[in-house]
């Protein structure tokens, strides 16, 4: 297997996006990952493209966006794994030029949730999990689905509404030093107390907002890779897993185990020791489409024990200088979640905080030169954890 | 909030209006987007999706729910309950799966309240979804009936009963405190 290096990242604002539609919303992305990379179109031999769309027009939209973007002809096609699309396509992509059959990919995610009307697009979010048994017949809803999770957390572990709004906080002040994120506003764990309630217990300021945006990353093969750039962002282990499509057929609501078999296999093909999982990352961005999420993600991803999540959030264990700065782009939550987007703009937010390229208020130590990402679809359906690295993989 | 379903309508029916007669008197489709003035082209087509989904192989389920009985599916061999139910055993490879009454009584695992909804539900009140886990070792999700929500409790003790769901006035299964 070839090693597989991000040389170039392009990442556009988020939020709601009413001046561009999703093909100008992707080649803002493109172009400038484009010019990070120092290639052009006939560089590249293949695109992955993440959307999920439904809310959004276009039904094929890695072709017209080929086409807005000067790559007509290139191979491509559209991936779904819900929310977990962007790092899907980045899983795919770097196996077309793992395996050798590229030698430069494309991975594009692009979203354009808010050409629909709110409650359409959370009609459609809701339908993200098992349509017929639990959304035809009772209505659940993107965050409904994580509150059962919430709701089974907190009686478990005694965790307090403060110490899920304690993520928003942290979160939202990070967007604040984000140019592209949908929320810069600081925000008060009062603020999110005082929130209206979306899903009991999870209310407004719980949740990430419905966003349009778009995230590119060029991958090459390492001989291609030391041409382009000095500072080749290895990916150094990606892992997978899913879960039920029906929630009630999980033993319990307290984690997800999609995440679990994710890190322990990007652990392993990594070599990063699963026992102090957290000392081996500079930056980490976790999944956090609600507080809950993020909460979980510290103990799937083995940062806490079970049922400690909540503490890490509580005593700001994730802020720079912490055990491990998490979501320093805002998150899902404060940045926003353009769902076939995430993915994509989490790997190009790693690559850029390996780099020591953000603002200094949100840019990580770089000292051991790891960065994670942990991206989940729907609510545990899909996983996918990807390790990146500065060094080259030992494998 | 629960907005009638004939309200929903005419909201939709007087803002597609208005987008009509924008259409006739500028010549295009075209309105000001709420927060930024941003122009956007109201899309000239609309699709209605309603799907029709086969039940042939479960179909007992259904008829079970007219005698107001709910039933799992129970792979004789491995011994394992699939709520819902399906047809086909993937371990053993076999569909002579045996159609089982559910018991009915079993405890609450979790819940919640959903409060902001989809389109398709804007017309029912806010209404609390939980999983309770039965007696037999499944889970089973849907609609919890409960007096007051602030005193539910996970670990009560609940009970599945068949009962009409309004204002469609199909057949359904619901969650209720013993
Ligand atoms: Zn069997």
């Amino acid at each position: 297997m070839k090693k597989v290096a991000i040389v170039g990242v392009g990442h556009s604002r988020f939020g709601n996006i009413t001046n561009m539609n999703l093909n100008e919303l992707a080649w803002t992305a493109v172009k400038q990952a484009f010019e990070d990379a120092g290639i052009t179109q006939k560089d590249v031999q293949m695109v992955a493209l993440s959307n999920v769309g439904g809310w959004s027009s276009e039904p094929l939209p890695a072709i017209s966006v080929n086409e807005y973007s000067g790559l007509t002809g290139v191979g491509t096609y559209r991936i779904e794994a819900a929310c977990a699309s962007g790092s899907a396509a980045l899983a795919t992509a770097a196996s077309f030029v793992s395996s050798g059959s590229a030698d430069v990919a494309l991975v594009v995610g692009v979203e354009k949730m808010n050409e629909s009307p709110t409650p359409t697009a959370v009609e459609l979010i809701g339908r993200s999990g098992n349509y017929f048994w639990e959304f035809s017949m009772f209505g659940l809803t993107f965050p409904g689905y994580y509150a059962l999770y919430a709701t089974a957390y907190m009686d478990k572990y005694g965790a307090s509404e403060e110490s899920l709004a304690a993520v928003a906080v942290k979160n939202h002040y990070y967007a604040s030093f984000n140019e592209n994120a949908a929320f810069r506003k600081r925000i008060t764990v009062e603020d999110v107390l005082k929130s209206r309630p979306v899903a009991w217990p999870l209310k407004l300021l719980d949740s990430s907002p419905i966003t349009d945006g778009a995230a590119a990353v060029v991958l090459a093969s390492e001989e291609t890779a030391r041409k382009l750039t000095d500072t080749p962002v290895w990916l150094a282990g990606i892992g997978y897993g899913s879960d039920t499509s029906n929630l009630s057929k999980r033993p319990d609501f307290l984690g997800l185990r999609a995440t679990r078999k994710a890190a322990a296999e990007a652990y392993k093909r990594a070599g990063v020791d699963p026992a102090k999982a957290a000392r081996n990352f500079d930056v980490v961005d976790v999944h956090d489409c609600f507080t809950i999420a993020e909460i979980l993600a510290y103990e799937d991803l083995g940062f806490a024990k079970p049922g400690q999540g909540h503490l890490l959030a509580k005593e700001g264990e994730t802020y720079k200088g912490g055990l491990v700065p998490v979501n320093l782009d805002g998150g899902l939550k404060a940045k926003g979640h353009p769902i076939g987007a995430t993915g994509v703009s989490m790997a190009a937010e790693i690559t850029k905080q390996l780099r020591q390229q953000n603002p200094k208020e949100r840019q990580a130590d770089i000292v051991k030169g790891m960065g994670l990402s942990h991206n989940v679809g729907g609510t545990g359906h899909y996983a996918y954890v990807t390790v990146f690295s500065l060094n080259k993989p030992g494998w | 909030m629960t907005i009638p379903r004939e309200e929903l309508e005419k909201m939709v029916r007087s803002w597609l209006d208005m987008v009509e007669e924008i259409t006739r008197n500028e010549g295009l489709p075209v309105i000001p987007a709420e927060k930024t003035g941003d122009p956007l082209w109201v899309d000239v087509r609309e699709l209605r999706l309603k799907y029709l989904i086969p039940i042939s192989r479960v179909k007992r389920f259904f008829d079970g729910l007219k005698e107001g009985k709910v039933y799992a599916t129970k792979c004789p061999v491995k011994n394992v309950f699939f709520f819902p139910p399906q047809a086909d055993c993937p371990y053993c490879m076999d569909e002579n799966l045996e159609w089982v009454e559910i018991d009915g009584e079993g405890v609450l695992l979790t819940y919640t309240v959903v409060n902001v909804k989809p389109a398709s539900y804007l017309h029912y009140p806010d209404y609390v979804v939980a999983i309770a886990r039965m007696n037999e070792g499944f889970n089973v999700l849907c609609w919890m009936n409960v007096d007051d929500v602030s005193k539910l409790k996970i670990g009560t003790k609940v009970r599945l009963v068949v009962k009409r769901r309004e204002p469609e006035g199909f057949l359904t299964y619901y969650l209720e405190p013993v």
